[in-house]
């Protein structure tokens, strides 16, 4: 199917009315959970994954992808009137949103946001319908050494998740392959790490991790404090929501700015909507005429960074659909998700399931359309979720995350590890740990395992077969530069610290 | 600082420990068996990897604390964290006596009450009208199961 032919049959399939439906579900509560700071979209997904086991997946990641999008609106809404990001991408957002907010020019700063998202996030899907369908073709030829070389590429780009510490990140994925190795091997029927419970003999569900790393734990460490942030007014009316025309024509290079440096950000697993935001404002200060107004609120520093967290999105897709290599938190869900309506991810994805992927990509144009309407007419209503007292909010999402989990297996025992996980996510977060390593361990952990001895059973053994194969060795090369990377760094600082001594 | 170093000993420590735990359950699978590796193969490998990082994180964090300034760590926040994670941790252990509605309801007073100090009969309310709201959403209208108690709901 080609890529015309794959947008038509993909809008036959994301216009019929219950698509159209659960697209429009998505993006309002991923507008809603972009506004709440401290509840973001893999949270969200994570907690609301066991409901869609029912559901017909398509229907299903178009709505968990519209989470996904929508989030990206949202985010910047608290950035904005709180100078509170309602979720990490939307950090720099802070720097002149809220600055223009404090100058009157609120309803400006978020019609700008949501306008810069539409345009980048328009882009993005695009481009990640042009670039996937042909980097799937290439991965057909991939079998067990490739596929195992793909996996530890994938697991390498911990390096560029892990935050402060690099030690930690990889801890955390170790944790997270010793969760995806317990319960029976199927190789040999040994069970592994049950600790004499039949409940593990299946496993640990990635939904169970997911929900208490991620919603348990994100709102225990909420929770340590009572206060809550002062919120600036809100504008009224669609005049005041709506940049000026100065406004509008300052931004003109930052739309195109973020379009492109989010997508292609996202497009590397690991490097993240945070990063690209921040990178397409580095971009867009050094290009400005007067970089020294930056964080003054000026509009292109609202528009870079927004538009750059949305394209991000489209990019990020493009690895997850089709080499099942997920780059962040909320692609790992997805792709866990994918797994548990038994689909398989990977280079066979667009042509086994066509109505999905296409399917996908025409409910993102239309969902970028609907969060469009929905963002800037209706964001004083939205902003009066920031008015829901944090008290019952809180033991919504705990009630919310104990059914998800419940309704998996109908098993009390899961509902224990939640608390389990909650607890190790809490800790995680407390101690510096990104959670995000420890996901992509437990996703990539089996699939890598079951490679790893697939190829070694195709070579008796022979550990050569890994390197010997062109494909399996460029990128097992790849992923040993990755990691070597920090080395790089820490040795270029060392030289220039030495630099600066002599002389 | 201090109380980061303290926790990096600490939490290095665990992690070590999980790693020895994960080597010598390994060690009892096999490790090559005659199709190709066995169960042992891949958990033996990255236990010895969580051991030999968990020292560097632990060796890294003492060489630290020896010339960080005192920084303490806010236990107040940390206990309301574990106090919060007590109450739920409470509330799944009373699932099958109580059942879900009962425990969440209970669960919900205890987080707006006493852990936000709102009103008493603010947070009867909040608890009654959020566990008849999660009653109705999910087995009436989603089919969901909840899990069920003594007195059957």
């Amino acid at each position: 199917m080609d890529v015309l032919s794959g947008l038509i049959h993909g809008f036959s399939v994301a216009v019929a009315p219950v698509n159209l439906m659960w697209c429009f579900v998505g993006c309002f509560l991923g507008t809603v959970v972009g506004i709440m700071p401290g509840l973001g979209p893999a949270a969200t997904i994570a907690m609301l994954l066991p409901l869609t086991f029912k559901m017909d997946p398509t229907s299903a990641i178009i709505m968990l992808a519209g989470i996904y999008y929508g989030a990206k609106y949202g985010g910047s809404t608290t950035s904005i009137l709180l100078n509170v990001p309602g979720e990490s991408a939307s950090v720099v957002t802070c720097l002149d949103g809220y600055q223009m907010a404090r100058k009157g020019r609120a309803g400006a700063a978020l019609g700008i946001a949501a306008i810069a998202s539409f345009i980048a996030g328009t882009v993005g899907v695009i481009a990640l319908m042009l670039i996937s369908p042909p980097l799937a073709k290439v991965a057909l030829s991939f079998s067990s050494p490739e596929y195992f070389a793909l996996m530890a590429l994938g697991l390498a780009m911990v390096v560029l998740l892990a935050g402060k510490s690099l030690v930690k990140a990889l801890l955390a994925m170790l944790v997270g392959l010793w969760i995806a190795s317990m319960g029976t091997d199927l190789f040999t029927a040994t069970s592994r790490f049950t600790f004499g419970h039949s409940e593990l003999l299946d496993g640990v569900d990635f939904v169970i991790v997911a929900i208490g790393v991620f919603a348990v734990g994100e709102v225990l460490g909420n929770m340590e404090q009572r206060e809550a942030s002062q919120m600036l007014p809100v504008p009224k009316g669609l005049r005041n929501l709506l940049p000026t025309m100065e406004e509008l024509k300052a931004c003109r290079f930052a739309f195109l700015n973020g379009s492109i440096v989010g997508f292609l950000i996202g497009v590397l697993p690991g490097a993240g909507s945070t990063i690209a935001s921040f990178i397409s404002y580095g971009i867009e200060k050094a290009v400005s005429k007067h970089p020294e107004k930056f964080g003054t609120g000026v509009p292109e520093g609202v528009a870079a960074p927004e538009g750059a967290n949305n394209s991000e999105t489209g990019g990020a897709l493009v690895p997850m659909l089709t080499l099942g290599i997920p780059g962040s938190s909320t692609t790992a869900i997805l792709l866990a998700a994918l797994i548990l309506w038994g689909l398989k991810p990977g280079p066979l994805m667009i042509q086994d399931n066509p109505n999905l992927f296409w399917g996908l990509v025409a409910s993102m144009y239309v969902g970028n359309v609907m969060l469009l309407v929905l963002n800037i007419p209706l964001i004083p209503l939205f902003a009066q979720i920031l008015r829901l007292p944090v008290e019952l909010l809180y033991p919504i999402i705990f009630g919310i995350s104990m059914v998800g989990v419940y309704s998996v297996s109908g098993s009390l025992f899961d509902v224990w590890m939640l608390s389990a996980f909650g607890l190790l996510g809490y800790l995680m977060r407390k101690l510096d740990y990104p959670s995000a390593p420890l996901i992509l361990g437990l996703v990539l952990g089996d699939s890598m395992e079951r490679a790893l001895r697939q190829s070694l059973m195709m070579s008796q053994g022979e550990l050569g077969i890994l390197v010997s194969r062109p494909i399996s060795a460029v990128m097992l090369g790849l992923a040993v530069l990755i990691l070597l990377l920090p080395l790089f760094r820490k040795a270029n600082a060392w030289r220039v610290r030495a630099l600066e001594e002599n002389g | 600082m201090k109380s980061v170093a303290n926790g990096d000993v600490v939490s290095g420590g665990v992690l070590a420990g999980l790693g020895v735990f994960v080597v010598v359950q390994a060690s009892g699978w096999d490790y090559l068996a005659p199709e190709g590796p066995g169960p042992g193969f891949f958990p033996l490998w990255y236990g010895l990897a969580l051991i030999a990082l968990s020292l560097g994180l632990m060796i890294g964090a003492l060489r630290r604390r020896a010339a960080a300034p005192e920084h303490g760590v806010h236990w107040g926040e940390v206990g309301r964290a574990l106090f919060a994670w007590t109450a739920l941790t409470v509330a799944i252990g009373l699932l099958n006596v109580l059942g879900f509605v009962l425990s969440f309801a209970l669960l919900t007073f205890f987080i707006v009450s006493i852990m936000y100090r709102r009103p008493l009969g603010f947070g009867l309310a909040a608890g009654a009208v959020s566990a008849a709201a999660f009653y109705l959403i999910f087995p009436l209208a989603l089919n969901v199961a909840l899990p069920t108690g003594l007195f059957g709901f």
